[in-house]
C-alpha cells in the first residue's frame, strides 16, 4: 500500500509542479542556476566517461571479432551502435541519476529539514513549483548532455582504434557512417527526453518529501538513486519494445 | 486577530491537539508556552496551514482558514511572517537577498526600492552591515534578527515566532523579545510566539497560553501567571533553581 501511496503523491507533486507558477523574473534566474548546476555542472564527468568507455566498447568488439571474413569497419558500426543506441542515453543517465539526482534530493531534503520549504509555504509560494519546475526545465538541455556524450564516446572509440591498430581510421569511419538509420537516433533523443525527466522528478520527490534530519537526507539521496535507475532501466525496457520492435 | 474554536489534530494514533480554543489579539505579543511535547509546534503550525487538522477552526479576522481555496490561502500567507526556531533563512542567498526575498515574490517594486526597503528593516534589527554575508557567517542571534527582517520587510498582519530565542545566549535572547516587542506595537500586528523560555514571558508575556498534553491548561498574561494557583502551571513557572530562588527570597 506505502508503494501506491508514494506513487499517486508522485504525480501529485507532477501536476503541483505547473500549478500557481512563480514570479517570471524570480524563475528565470532559478531555471538559470539549476542549468549551470546540473548541465554545464555534469559535462566534465559525462565527457570523461563517455570517452574511455567508448575506447573500451572499441577495445572489446575489435578482440572479439577476429574472423578473417568480418569487416574491419564492423569495430567502428559496432561501436556507433552501441554508444547511440545504450551507452549515452542509458549508462550515462543511471550516471547522472547518481550525480545529479543525489544533488537535487539532498539539496531539497536539506532545505525541508532546516525548514527553508516550510518558510517558502508560509510565505505563500508554491514550494514545488519554485523548486522542482525549474530543474524540470533545465533537466530539457539534457539531451545535449547526452549529444556530446555521443561524439566523445565515438571519438574515444577512433582514439583506441588508433592506439591499438585494431583497423585503420578509414575503416572505422566508414563502420560510423555506414548503415545510420536515422530512426534510431530519434529513439535515443526520445529515451533522452523521458530519462530527463525522471532524472528531474524523482529525485525531487525524495527530497521534498523526506521526514527527519541529515541522516535521513543522506539515506534519501540512496533511496532515490536506486529508485530513479530502477525507473530508468524498465523505461528503457518498454521504450525499447515501443519503439523498436 | 487570529481566533481558533476547538482544534483538534492527531498524527495517527497520537492525539496531540485536543480541542484548543484561544484568541490571539491585534497590537499584542500572544505567547503560547508549555513543556516539549506538549502541541506547541504542531499548533503554531496549525495556524500557519502547514498541518491540516481533524476538527476546529482557525480565523483571520473572520475569515476560515480551512475554507479558503489553494490560491487564496496562499495570499493569506503572504500576509504572514514567520520566525522559524532554526531561522530557516535560504543558504544560497545572501542576507540581503533573503530579506528582500518577499519583495521579488510579491511586489513589482524596482530592485533599487526593494534595496532600500531590505536596508531599512536590516537597520531596524541592528544589523546594518551584514547585507552582503551568507547565513552561515552569521551567528545564531544574527541570523534571527535576519529573521525577523525578512518576516516583516513584507509588512506582514501576523508575525509567527517559534521559539524565537532558542539556543542564544539570555542578553541576546532578551534583544530579540525586546524586538519582537516593539514591532507588533510599531506596526500594529498579531504576533504569536511559542516559546518555553521564562524570561520571555516576563519579558513581552502580554497573553500568554499555557498548552499541556495538548490542552490549554491556563490563559492569562505575564502579570498573573507567577500568582496563580494553578498548581501544574506553577511547576513549569518555577521549575528552574533561579526561579526557585526568587520565589523563595519573595516568601521570607
Amino acid at each position: 500500500m506505502q508503494y501506491l501511496h508514494n506513487i499517486g503523491s508522485y504525480f501529485l507533486m507532477i501536476v503541483e509542479m505547473f500549478r500557481k507558477p512563480t514570479k517570471w523574473s524570480v524563475m528565470k534566474q532559478l531555471i538559470l542556476k539549476d542549468i549551470d548546476d546540473l548541465i554545464i555542472g555534469s559535462l566534465g564527468i559525462v565527457a570523461f566517461i563517455a570517452f574511455f568507455v567508448g575506447g573500451v566498447i572499441t577495445i572489446q568488439t575489435a578482440l572479439n571479432i577476429d574472423n578473417p571474413l568480418i569487416p574491419k569497419y564492423l569495430v567502428g558500426f559496432a561501436t556507433r551502435q552501441s554508444i547511440i543506441l545504450e551507452f549515452a542515453p542509458t549508462f550515462i543517465s543511471i550516471i547522472m541519476a547518481g550525480k545529479v539526482g543525489s544533488f537535487i534530493t539532498s539539496s531539497i531534503g536539506t532545505m525541508r529539514v532546516t525548514e527553508q520549504i516550510d518558510a517558502l509555504e508560509v510565505m505563500g509560494i508554491n514550494s514545488i513549483n519554485y523548486l522542482v519546475f525549474p530543474k524540470f526545465i533545465a533537466m530539457m538541455l539534457y539531451p545535449f548532455v547526452i549529444s556530446i556524450a555521443m561524439f566523445l564516446g565515438i571519438f574515444g572509440g577512433l582514439t583506441a582504434c588508433i592506439l591499438g591498430g585494431y583497423s585503420s581510421v578509414e575503416d572505422f569511419i566508414t563502420g560510423v557512417q555506414i548503415d545510420l538509420i536515422p530512426f534510431h537516433v530519434a529513439y535515443a533523443f526520445i529515451k533522452t527526453i523521458i530519462f530527463a525527466f525522471i532524472l528531474a522528478t524523482i529525485p525531487s520527490y525524495h527530497g521534498y518529501f523526506m521526514k527527519g534530519g541529515a541522516l535521513e537526507v543522506g539515506e534519501a539521496s540512496t533511496t532515490s538513486f536506486v529508485w530513479t535507475s530502477v525507473a530508468i532501466i524498465l523505461l528503457n525496457y518498454l521504450l525499447t519494445q515501443m519503439l523498436l520492435s | 486577530m487570529i481566533e481558533v474554536k476547538n482544534l483538534e489534530k492527531s498524527f495517527g494514533d497520537a492525539h496531540i491537539l485536543k480541542g484548543i480554543s484561544a484568541t490571539f489579539e491585534k497590537g499584542k505579543t500572544n505567547l503560547i508556552i508549555g513543556t516539549s511535547g506538549s502541541g506547541k509546534t504542531v499548533f503554531l503550525k496549525c495556524l500557519l496551514g502547514l498541518f491540516d487538522y481533524e476538527k476546529g477552526s482557525i480565523e483571520y479576522n473572520g475569515e476560515v482558514f480551512a475554507n479558503l481555496s489553494e490560491d487564496k490561502k496562499r495570499d493569506m500567507r503572504a500576509q504572514m511572517g514567520m520566525v522559524f526556531q532554526g531561522s530557516a533563512l535560504f543558504d544560497s542567498m545572501t542576507i540581503e537577498e533573503n530579506v528582500m526575498f518577499p519583495l521579488r515574490m510579491f511586489t513589482k517594486m524596482k530592485k533599487a526600492e526593494m534595496k532600500e526597503r531590505a536596508d531599512f528593516v536590516l537597520k531596524r534589527v541592528n544589523l546594518e552591515d551584514a547585507h552582503n554575508k551568507m547565513p552561515s557567517e552569521a551567528s545564531g542571534g544574527m541570523q534571527k534578527r535576519v529573521a525577523i527582517a525578512r518576516a516583516i520587510v513584507n509588512k506582514p498582519k501576523y508575525l509567527f515566532c517559534d521559539e524565537p530565542n532558542s539556543g542564544l545566549d539570555p542578553k541576546t535572547a532578551i534583544v530579540i523579545d525586546n524586538l519582537i516587542q516593539e514591532i507588533t506595537e510599531e506596526y500594529d500586528i498579531t504576533t504569536v510566539i511559542n516559546t518555553h523560555d521564562m524570561n520571555s514571558v516576563m519579558e513581552i508575556g502580554e497573553k500568554i497560553i499555557f498548552l499541556r498534553n495538548g490542552l490549554k491548561e491556563w490563559e492569562g498574561s505575564k502579570h498573573n501567571i507567577f500568582k496563580t494557583d494553578n498548581e501544574i502551571v506553577t511547576d513549569f513557572v518555577y521549575s528552574s533553581n533561579l526561579f526557585k530562588k526568587v520565589r523563595e527570597s519573595l516568601n521570607k
